[in-house]
């Protein structure tokens, strides 16, 4: 596992994109077959399934360390990780054993019909035997979960300039289901076992914030535009009369949404739409947070589907009865989903509108209403466009409204954990009700390095309470957090949640008296 | 003995103060680094090696009396020796016996041998002074020689790409260290900061590796596959950034965990510390047989309720030490 370890240590330390992709391109240059074709489904989210708890390793590591479990929760806390808090406290190794990547995968997959005495002795003669950075891959690898300095893009970018291939097609042919034992590492990138799949789906098209005047886009005449709907992501999918619905983490999500996997099923011919999953009730689109009631649930009961009923506003089509449409014009795709739509109109799955507007003047006023729908602003699209393979500067523009913003006070802070540990990182804020103070959001960024390290610095001379990790800061210092919608909810005692709660600034000029009421923020709620 | 003031450390029946932190009139000081010696102070007693240190820091002018280790001196009664702390060069536990009982304020240590600092020596005593920055069980500091294979490896690689190895370190006790992990594996430059405290090493008779200062003559092709030591708050300064080819690593304990090591951003991280680790404080504190531990600064609370837990009477003091430490995640630079 050495290389791999190498790898993931150059991955885990270094900012520069460039150091990161050598060291993936010499991890794709020495590594064996199958060690491949794991790294590529660890990072691709295609984990197997986590045989041991954490609990358990957890309590090996205190059996062996004998180590109480509040020192162990205490290093834990400044470390941030388990996987490596559990490496870190453990004992040198007496031996070393050389296993590569796939042989660990493998026998740690094997551990599924073992017994509880039997993962022990396994886990623990690992530990014994792995030296601290291959202990602590082989904890991650162990609990199922793998993050590193890298995203699933850079690494799709670093395959596709390491086989001389297109990203898209390396993105196309790593999503969607394989299975390691099926596959060779060169003919799946290459996309050889792609077209056998009726559920995968296309890579979704990005857009850019808008970064310039929308009059400088041009003639309008040229351009669609259409709200820009605050729900999820999704990426429907009809092929030989199967329904697939995808979210935008490239995760399959159907079975959450039934109303539109059934109203699909009743359309004719064989399609891939991409469009907004959102709740929706008496001809109206719903606030995000009635959304999130539906979201996460499998199978959900009629009396919530009841409640809160969603449906997909449909905005592209991709693919039209097995060809890939993606390099036709916008205006083309437009005119294929409005006559797909004519035939097979139903409420569970519409055309999310083209505002027609003969000025941008007058598109300006309707983007700075676009609240009112409870969508976050406008989309605008060329119409000459092909559906890209993810984010690409010029031809799709998200024109957001400007954010809300409440003026509130910090109250809570705990550890980042990550490359923030060590630092108080992760915020909670607070606004007035009346004479007190209640609890509205958390926000983790929007602070410079050195703003995190003021704060940090405020936390640990004014913390008045510990719990746990999290410290009760005496409530002085006032920061603007921006959000892109509220709505009511009891997750919070304010009684509100927001939506994309981040810091803007920090309002050195202002102290607790001068933060907002929740009287006057509940007003915002549409 | 010991009281413990808003002031500082006092020792009651001798009338002076342990690396305190307002002025007062006599002052003894266990190492130079500047949450243990600051301005202001009437007099400084301390060892000989940290007498130079001072005057480059605090000023030519303040009056300052050296002590060998365990050479005794009596105040007021008290018995004051120093004994080697390990943790820099000239640094002292400070022994204080009065009637019998032995009171020791270690100030900052670490038990491996640097090949630099004089070996820390255990001093049995039945109050314990005892800090506790690395007081956690994931910090575990590998062999001396094997942190110097790491660095020497790193160096050595960036050497065979044709690159500067620019290391930040602490220029009192931890830039020292890297130069004598790094001597005669490449040319090493150090910042001015760093050049001033090896100069006032040197006039005591100090033998350090060889090295340059950086300034502004010092070319890009002279720079080329060598090592420049620079304190941490420099990295980031023009004379750095001009570098044309560099990678850059961090020398310090936090380095132990991930997550510091990715906040830093930089390319490497080493755990090297001039501070004792989990086992290091563990054993020292039981070897001292003190009956009472006073634990002043880093994982306090941790460290004084495993020790209660122990069996070893531990409390918790409000110092004004290692401040800087806990919140940059890197101790004060001066």
């Amino acid at each position: 596992m050495k290389a791999f370890g190498t790898l993931i240590a150059t991955l885990d330390t270094t900012n520069k994109t460039t150091l990161k992709l050598e060291a993936i391109d010499r991890f794709l240059s020495e590594a064996e077959e199958r060690d491949k074709l794991w790294f590529l489904a660890l990072f691709t989210g295609k984990r197997p399934r986590r045989n041991v708890s954490t609990a358990l390793l957890r309590q090996w590591a205190m059996e062996i360390t004998g180590i109480p479990e509040w020192l162990f929760r205490e290093s834990y806390t400044a470390v941030g990780d388990l996987g490596e808090t559990i490496s870190l406290i453990l004992p040198e190794p007496v031996a070393y054993s050389e296993r590569s990547l796939s042989e660990w995968m493998e026998l740690i997959a094997g551990l599924s019909n073992k017994t509880e005495e039997e993962k022990k002795d396994f886990v623990i003669h690992a530990w014994q035997h792995l030296p601290h950075a291959e202990r602590f891959i082989f904890n991650k690898l162990l609990g199922g979960s793998f993050r590193a300095g890298i995203s699933a893009q850079s690494l799709i970018n670093a395959l596709a300039t390491h086989y001389s291939i297109d990203a898209s097609t390396v993105a196309h042919s790593v999503m969607g289901h394989w299975a390691i034992d099926e596959v060779s590492f060169d003919d799946l990138i290459k996309g050889g076992y792609t077209d056998v799949q009726s559920s995968r789906p296309y890579p979704f098209c990005l857009a850019y914030p808008l970064d310039r005047t929308a009059a400088a886009l041009g003639d309008i005449s040229e351009w669609q535009a259409e709200y820009k709907w605050d729900g999820i992501r999704g990426q429907v999918i009809k092929r030989n009369g199967q329904v697939y619905i995808w979210s935008r983490g490239e995760e399959l999500v159907t079975e959450q949404f039934p109303e539109i996997r059934d109203a699909l099923l009743q359309w004719n011919g064989d399609f891939v739409l991409d469009g907004e999953l959102l709740a929706f009730k008496d001809d109206r689109v719903l606030n995000f947070s009635d959304l999130q009631k539906r979201l996460n649930r499998k199978n959900p009961g009629k009396k919530i589907i009841q409640e809160i009923p969603v449906m997909l506003y449909a905005y592209d089509v991709l693919e039209w009865e097995g060809e890939d449409c993606r390099h036709r014009g916008l205006a083309e795709r437009r005119a294929l989903l409005e006559q797909l739509y004519r035939e097979n109109a139903c409420p569970e799955v519409r055309l999310s509108p083209v505002i027609e507007c003969p000025s941008w003047e007058t598109l300006a006023n309707m983007q700075q209403q676009a609240r009112d729908v409870n969508s976050e602003g406008l989309m605008l699209k060329h119409k000459a466009s092909p559906y890209h393979t993810g984010r690409k500067r010029g031809d799709w523009w998200k024109w957001k409204t400007a954010p809300m913003t409440i003026d509130a006070v910090l109250i809570y802070a705990q550890k980042g954990s990550g490359r923030r540990s060590g630092h108080y990182t992760d915020y909670t804020f607070a606004v007035k009700q009346g004479d007190e103070l209640v609890t509205i959001a958390k926000a983790y960024s929007g602070l410079t390095d050195q703003e995190i390290k003021e704060v940090s610095s405020f936390v640990n001379k004014n913390a008045v309470e510990k719990f746990g990790p999290v410290r009760t800061v005496r409530p002085e210092l006032v920061f603007e957090i921006a959000f892109e919608g509220i709505g009511f909810s009891n997750r919070h005692k304010s009684g509100v949640a927001l939506r994309f709660p981040r810091i803007v600034r920090w309002r050195r000029d202002k102290t607790v008296r001068d933060i907002d009421d929740i009287e006057e923020i509940k007003k915002m709620i549409r | 003995m010991l009281q413990f003031t808003p002031k500082g450390i006092y020792c009651i029946p001798g009338r002076f103060y342990i690396d305190p932190w307002l002025p007062v009139d006599l002052a003894v000081i266990t190492h130079g680094h500047g949450d243990h010696a600051r301005a202001g102070m009437q007099k400084y007693l301390c060892h000989h090696l940290t007498v130079p240190v001072l005057k480059t820091r605090i000023g030519p002018d303040i009056t300052v009396q050296g002590l060998a280790y365990n050479e005794p001196l009596l105040i007021n009664g008290v018995r004051i020796s120093m004994h080697p702390a390990g943790h820099i060069i000239g640094s002292a536990q400070v022994r204080l016996e009065y009637r019998g009982k032995v009171t020791v304020i270690s100030g900052d240590y670490k038990v491996q041998d640097d090949g630099l600092s004089t070996p820390f020596e255990l001093v049995k005593c039945h109050e314990f002074v005892t800090e506790s920055t690395f007081g956690l069980p994931i910090y575990k500091w590998q062999t001396v020689e094997k942190q110097h294979e790491l660095l020497q490896d790193w160096v050595q690689q960036n050497r065979d790409n044709g690159k500067t190895s620019v290391i930040s370190g602490y220029s009192l006790g931890k830039a020292q260290r890297i130069m004598k992990a790094l001597e005669d594996i490449a040319p090493l430059y150090v910042h001015t900061a760093i050049g001033r405290i090896n100069q006032a090493y040197e006039s005591v008779g100090i033998r350090l590796p060889a090295y340059q200062v950086l300034d502004e003559h010092t070319t890009a092709a002279q720079l080329d596959q060598s090592v420049v030591i620079v304190p941490p708050a420099l990295l980031d300064t023009k004379m750095i950034r001009k570098i044309p080819r560099k990678a850059d690593a961090i020398c310090s304990g936090w380095m132990q965990v991930r997550g510091a090591r990715r906040w830093q951003h930089a390319d490497a991280g080493f755990p090297i510390s001039d501070h004792a680790d989990w086992q290091g404080l563990l054993t020292v504190v039981k070897e001292t047989g003190a009956e009472q531990v006073y634990v002043t600064h880093g994982q306090t609370a941790v460290f004084a309720r495993y020790l209660n837990e122990s069996g070893i009477t531990a409390a918790v003091i409000q110092t004004a030490f290692g401040e800087e430490e806990e919140q940059n995640g890197k101790p004060a630079e001066q």
